[in-house]
């Protein structure tokens, strides 16, 4: 099948730079897949999860926190706010992350920044969703 | 005599040990140079990957006709944000005091300045001043870390999409090379013209936008804004490691020379002494001979 090149990157490093036959992402309005020879694209991310891989099999993911991802030539680009492959997840900070954020948004105290609070609880979920579908 | 040899000696033994230190510390900048070097090279290719894509979605945006989000347009407003960046630590030669300097510039220049101070150097210059700041970002380290250009980026941000000021620049130090560093004043927002003349090439394709053109502008902007900060803390990182390796290098030569010098005076004395001591002993005997 027909292949293309995805590469995810964030300001500090390339994470994945691969040829891969399907990547679904995280669009603001619902998750997309794009496969090779699509048109040029640009999109804006949310909060969610990449995958990558063949079209049918195993494919890899990526606990994706929003960005931006164009394609063109048959080349995909995701600028990511942040990106981590799940094997490269800290599964028990995520746990302590959840917690924490569980913690502030149910103690609901005068100064708690609730956009703030619900916006870490939503990382820590998706890394613990992304890494534990890894194993 | 045998009084003020000793004192050279001390301190000569003095300058040595204060000569080991600054080796030490020129060592310590130079290997976490090499670090802040690589992280200055890697950040670089994404903020013109982004910077291109988003001269491409705003020449779209103009050609469809489509109007721009609120925070892309030019407010023609005169109320400044000037970021600062400087060190945590002194002992960089000039570094610090160069970017404070300009800063005091622009102060002067656009009076009502709204300021977010990085680095422990220019806020205490500012709060001994006087000087209010909207936020200040002390502590880093010596490396360049994205949390906390993410964080300053979202603090501005906010800021001016809720109207505190209309303009932003960045003031930090460009990292040439490892003895040149240039203070550098890059305005950031509104975006400078530039961006919107990005070509990648003659023949643009024609792009899809999803959801659209809009929400794909409002995305790249605070992904624009972020990587401006993280660039320009990266750029910082390194000049000031560059800086402190260059002054404490001259410290440590400096030394050198002081105790060159110093041994000099202290083998004349020496030499002096036992001049003075066998012209005594011949006068001595000759006394007795005659």
């Amino acid at each position: 099948m027909a292949t293309f090149t995805l590469e995810v990157i964030t300001q500090e490093r390339s994470v994945v730079l691969a040829d891969v036959e399907y990547v679904l992402l995280p669009g603001v309005d619902g998750t997309f897949g794009i496969l090779a020879g699509h048109l040029p694209i640009m999109a804006s991310l949310g909060l969610g999860v990449l995958e990558f891989g063949p079209r049918q099999g195993k494919r890899r993911k990526i606990a994706l926190g929003g960005g931006f991802v164009e394609m063109h030539d048959n080349k995909l680009t995701v600028m990511a706010h942040t990106a981590e492959l799940a094997e490269e997840i800290d599964v028990l900070r995520a746990r302590q992350a959840r917690m924490r954020a569980e913690q502030r948004l149910a103690d609901r105290k005068a100064d708690l920044d609730i956009a703030r609070a619900q916006v870490s609880l939503q990382k820590a979920l998706l890394r613990l969703k992304v890494a534990d579908g890894d194993q | 005599m045998a009084e003020s040899s000793r004192e050279i000696k001390r301190r000569m033994a003095s300058i040595s040990n204060t000569q080991q230190i600054t080796r030490a510390m020129e060592m310590i900048a130079g290997s976490k140079l090499r670090n802040a070097q690589e992280t200055v090279i890697a950040t670089r290719p994404y903020y013109e990957r982004l910077t291109s894509s988003l001269g491409t979605a705003l020449r779209a945006a103009e050609d469809s006709g489509e109007s721009l989000p609120e925070v892309i347009r030019d407010r023609n407003g005169e109320s400044y944000c000037l970021l600062v960046f400087t060190g945590d630590r002194g002992l960089a030669g000039g570094y610090n005091a160069a970017i404070v300097r300009r800063a005091e510039q622009f102060l002067q220049e656009h009076p009502g300045t709204e300021m977010v101070l990085v680095g422990r150097k220019a806020r205490d210059h500012f709060r001994r001043r006087n000087q209010t700041s909207l936020a200040e970002f002390v502590g880093l380290g010596d490396q360049a870390n994205l949390r906390t250009a993410q964080d300053i980026g979202h603090v501005i941000f906010d800021f001016f999409e809720h109207r505190l000021f209309d303009r932003v620049s960045i003031l930090y130090t460009e990292y040439i090379n490892t003895v040149t560093h240039r203070v550098k004043l890059r305005p950031v927002l509104p975006l400078p013209v530039q961006i919107r003349e990005t070509q990648r090439s003659q023949l643009e394709p024609l792009y899809l936008y999803e959801p659209s053109i809009h929400a794909v502008l409002e995305t790249l902007l605070p992904l624009y804004v972020n990587a401006a900060v993280y660039q320009a803390l990266t750029e910082a990182k390194a000049s000031e490691l560059g800086a402190r390796m260059t002054a404490m290098r001259n410290a440590t030569d400096n030394a050198g020379e002081l105790i060159q010098e110093l041994r000099i005076t202290y083998n004349r004395a020496r030499q002096a002494q036992i001049t003075r001591e066998i012209a005594e002993i011949v006068g001595g005997a000759d006394a007795l001979q005659s």
